[in-house]
């Protein structure tokens, strides 16, 4: 009994309908649930933080172990996760706040972190040109549209394009917050109905596939 | 120590840039430190922002043993790695479903879904552009909300009115395709920049 989903569905359903109340009812004692209930989710999200770290290095430790297809790059991630993790607590202690300018953390977030993180993105404006070339072959209307209006937001967003024409911004801009914005407020609409749905679901008990 | 970490910076973003011509060994060790670094990097911030203040502080400066809760609930999800006692951990999983499930009703309710249809309503009020840039956004935003109604067939009416639809969800990814080459483009250039104006020039003079 104990080890089946009835109590797990009884937390769900109690934590979620008092967050519903809270919402109707800002007063006491709901009125600061939904505030406590964020913070408290917050610090149980923190302790996942250890399980995701343990299987990354449980994977990468098994891999050295069996010598597997490039162990050797195991080490290194290994490596550059213990050199980050020594110098966190090390700036900790002496900083109070690994967070500090100046900190042996920080020098290794400004040092690595953003240059790995800024390139591996700008890395993609190559590979997008092969994917745009596949997605934009204007094999039919759609396609077509996709392309065009692909291209007029690219054009419009550099400075030649209102060295060409001053309209053309303009233009880019009307695309922006006219059709592309009618079209984006209805999925965003369509995605908040379903996440309601959804959300109604879970509290009710009928979706259950988070407990298997 | 500033020379230092231009040299480190600039070696890891030719690192990564190297895959340009085919996958290396060099950008392999770039990626691998990159994942390695990332994960440490959000382990020291979990404990920086989240456990230090919202839990450890308030427990020892402030006695708010009530926190002592949420700790219980976050240590049995550790339960997972002693597989007799791993049914414990659906009680967290539960916790944080349901306050992720309230907050999905109220939260997209009143974050989403009120304002988007307000921001829709829009005043029509004769022959100018104003009204008419109003009524493509409402018949945009009807349109492909029923290109996505997917309990009746597409024909007929709903077949015409999905098709405009569609049309109009063309126009926003092909937008939104391009704004994001752009933003790639920006972040090359800023790359570029620090290779050019941060490490050859005051370097190599």
């Amino acid at each position: 009994m104990i080890k089946g989903k009835g109590i797990p569905l009884a937390i769900s359903f109690l934590t979620g309908t008092i967050i519903i109340i809270a919402f109707f009812i800002p007063h006491a004692p709901f009125g600061s649930f939904e505030e406590i209930s964020l913070r408290w989710y917050s610090i149980i999200a923190g302790f996942t933080m250890l399980l995701g770290v343990d299987s990354l290095l449980r994977l990468h430790t098994n891999k050295i172990k069996r010598k597997e297809n490039h162990w050797a790059y195991s080490i290194v991630l290994l490596f550059g996760f213990l050199l980050i993790v020594i110098v966190g607590i090390i700036s900790t202690i002496r900083y109070g706040n690994a967070f500090l300018t100046g900190s042996g953390f920080m020098y290794m977030y400004d040092n690595m972190i953003i240059p790995l993180q800024s390139t591996m993105f700008s890395l993609l404006a190559f590979f997008i040109a092969s994917a745009a070339y596949r997605a934009f072959r204007a094999r039919n209307f759609d396609a077509t549209l996709l392309l065009i209006t692909a291209i007029i937001v690219m054009f419009g967003r550099v400075p030649i394009s209102e060295m060409i024409s001053p309209k053309i911004p303009i233009f880019t801009e009307w695309i922006m917050s006219v059709p592309q914005m009618a079209a984006k407020r209805g999925i965003i609409i369509g995605i908040a109905l379903g996440a309601i749905g959804v959300s109604l679901r879970i509290i009710l008990g009928i979706e259950r596939s988070y407990l298997s | 120590m500033i020379t230092i970490g231009i040299w480190i910076a600039a070696g890891l973003t030719l690192c990564i840039y190297s895959f340009l011509y085919k996958d290396n060994p060099f950008y392999k060790f770039a990626e691998s430190f990159y994942v390695g670094i990332s994960a440490g990097y959000w382990l020291i911030y979990t404990y920086a922002y989240v456990i230090q203040p919202m839990l450890i502080e308030p427990i020892r400066n402030r006695g708010e043993f009530v926190l002592l809760i949420p700790a219980f609930f976050g240590l049995i999800m550790l339960s997972r790695w002693v597989p007799k006692i791993a049914w414990l951990s659906r009680w967290s999983i539960a916790f944080m479903v349901g306050i992720g499930a309230g907050l999905g009703v109220t939260g997209y309710i009143q974050g989403f879904l009120i304002p988007q249809i307000q921001a829709t309503i829009l005043p029509i009020t004769g022959f100018n552009i104003t009204s008419l840039n109003n009524l493509i956004i409402i018949v945009g935003v009807i349109t492909t909300l029923l290109y996505f109604y997917f309990s009746k067939e597409h024909k007929g009416i709903l077949g015409w009115t999905s098709r405009i639809g569609i049309t109009f969800i063309m126009i926003a990814f092909g937008a939104s395709f391009g704004y994001t080459v752009m933003a790639r483009i920006s972040l090359l250039i800023g790359r570029f920049y620090f290779l050019i104006y941060d490490w050859i020039i005051p370097i190599f003079g």
